[in-house]
């Protein structure tokens, strides 16, 4: 399976190919895999080096000209460092583009904490109409940057190492029904719905799936979630970051919330992935582990 | 193409724009060298604002405005009449301007700092559009310049060779942290920078009108204290 930052490159790559309006500013990240874009399109891709504040501000330039640009880099230093540009150039401003991560939340996890961002997704959900999308796998994230990216609108697309076993027909706004059940709602977000599969293995629960943080589809959430719901959200990000999303698509009914997410704390470990999601109880034991927790303490 | 008017009578049309006393130094201080850029140096058409054709203007500071807002009145972008409500409820023209409100404004600007990397941006983008001859402009303030994003666009700027971006420094000698040598400390950043006076028209003029082919440049327009 194509790994989702190899996707990110190879379809922008293709767009900047098939659409002279597109433009690619990177900072030192990504390059090699930019490479083919670079030598096509040399005025339209630009690395800036290592200067994230005009990274963004190079970005929401070409913008102010017409162009879609896709701005690339480390979540931690496209969205939190130089979040004052994406709030104003991009955002203030009314301008569209794509501002394309890795690394989110702790996906290069020897690295350690100066470059893990579990508060991204927060903190985009801060900027007045941004688009959110965490795509669950390349193919999903190869179908929503070609959504998105000519759209007009400021887009922050995440894109991780891990990724489900199956691709769904994701779109903005979309919400997929996997499993109905009654004893709650899980909301698996991205790359967590198949560790969260794993997780409610044998429980009555029902699973939705989205990769689409904002906009967000609260209709397709009230008709599967019932009159007196308990809504679980099961989010790569820090936890609790979707619950008002949540709580506003149900404020017509007495719902209750839980949250599965990173725990707000900053993680000083060192190790792979798979060993900072067991850490996390990010993981499929752990998220089960959580989740009976969870129905135990709502019965 | 754009009316021609007298540094007078902006210089009129600026006081009937009143409530942001304190940043008066800062607006008064830019009137001269944003007089000699929209009378003599730049091309805009203010009943085409967005013609492809233009040279781009971003104030980066954004701070102090009014002595901009009457040079684009002046021109014809807006009625003047909207200077009397300058700062009021449902006026267009804030403390900060906005590009999505005023006509001929390029850039929303306010937080110092992110003027300079959207000039390079345009100027880029004007690279691939293949409008090397529009000019970019982008001004900010001496104070303004101890914003370290504006070094990463300077040292960005020369790097790609934009020649045809222009800062314009208008050195009222607010900051707090000395900046000069200008032409020292800017062409170690691989820009030709020249500092002349502030309220010389005919200097301003000849600066502003003048760019190298293979680099951006700046122009530093002196503002002694005590003569905003």
């Amino acid at each position: 399976m194509t790994d989702m930052r190899t996707q990110l490159a190879a379809t922008s790559t293709e767009l900047v190919a098939t659409d002279p309006r597109v433009a690619v500013v990177l900072s030192e990240i990504s390059v090699d895999r930019f490479a083919e874009a670079m030598r096509s399109a040399p005025h339209r891709v630009v690395n800036v080096g290592i200067m994230e504040q005009t990274l963004v501000g190079v970005g929401a330039g070409f913008a102010m000209e017409g162009f879609h640009p896709i701005v690339h880099t480390m979540a931690p230093f496209l969205v939190e460092r130089p979040f004052e540009q994406v709030k104003l150039d991009f955002g203030y401003q009314g301008l569209g583009g794509t501002l394309a991560s890795v690394g989110a939340p702790y996906d290069y996890g020897t690295e350690g904490g100066t470059h893990h961002s579990p508060g991204d997704v927060a903190l985009m959900l801060t900027v007045p109409g941004a688009q959110v999308l965490v795509p669950g796998c390349a193919a999903e994230l190869d179908v929503l940057l070609r959504a998105t990216y000519a759209n007009g609108r400021l887009t922050y697309l995440r894109a991780s190492v891990a990724q489900n076993d199956v691709a769904f027909d994701v779109a903005p706004g979309g919400l997929e029904v996997i499993r109905r059940g009654t004893r709650a709602t899980l909301v698996a977000v991205g790359p967590m719905l198949t560790r969260t599969l794993a997780a409610a293995e044998g429980l009555d629960l029902t699973v939705v799936y989205t990769a689409s943080v904002a906009p967000f589809d609260a209709a397709g959430l009230t008709l599967v979630a019932g009159d007196d719901p308990l809504v679980v959200a099961v989010e790569p990000f820090y936890e609790g970051t979707l619950l008002p999303t949540l709580a506003d698509a149900l404020r017509h009914v007495p719902a209750r919330f839980a949250s599965i997410g990173v725990p707000r704390r900053f993680i000083t470990a060192y190790g792979t992935l798979a060993e900072h999601d067991r850490d996390l109880g990010m993981d499929a034991a752990g998220i089960r582990r959580r989740l009976l927790g969870i129905l135990d303490a709502t019965s | 193409m754009a009316a021609d008017v007298t540094v007078d009578r902006v210089r009129a049309l600026m006081e009937r724009a009143t409530g942001d006393e304190k940043h008066d130094e800062s607006s008064t201080s830019t009137l001269d060298a944003l007089w000699v850029l929209y009378d003599r140096v730049l091309t805009v058409d203010p009943s085409s604002p967005h013609d492809e054709l233009r040279d781009r203007f971003i104030l980066s500071k954004g701070h102090g405005p009014g002595a901009y807002y009457a040079v684009l009145a002046a021109k014809g972008f807006f009625p003047e009449e909207l200077l009397d409500g300058f700062l009021g409820w449902g006026n267009p023209l804030g403390s900060h301007p906005d590009r999505n409100q005023v006509p001929g404004v390029e850039a929303s600007t306010g937080s110092l700092g992110h003027g300079l990397a959207l000039g390079v941006g345009t100027a880029l983008a004007l690279r691939a559009k293949g409008l090397e001859d529009q000019r970019v402009v982008v001004l900010c303030g001496d104070a303004e310049l101890n914003e370290g994003s504006n070094w990463e666009a300077i040292l960005l700027g020369a790097h790609l060779a934009l020649a045809n971006l222009t800062l314009l420094v208008i050195d009222n000698h607010s900051s707090s942290i000395e900046m000069a040598p200008w032409e020292a400390k800017l062409g170690a950043f691989g820009w030709d920078a020249v500092v002349v006076d502030g309220h010389d028209h005919r200097a301003l003029e000849t600066a502003l009108s003048v760019h190298p082919s293979d680099r951006p440049n700046a122009v530093v327009a002196d503002i002694p204290e005590g003569e905003w």
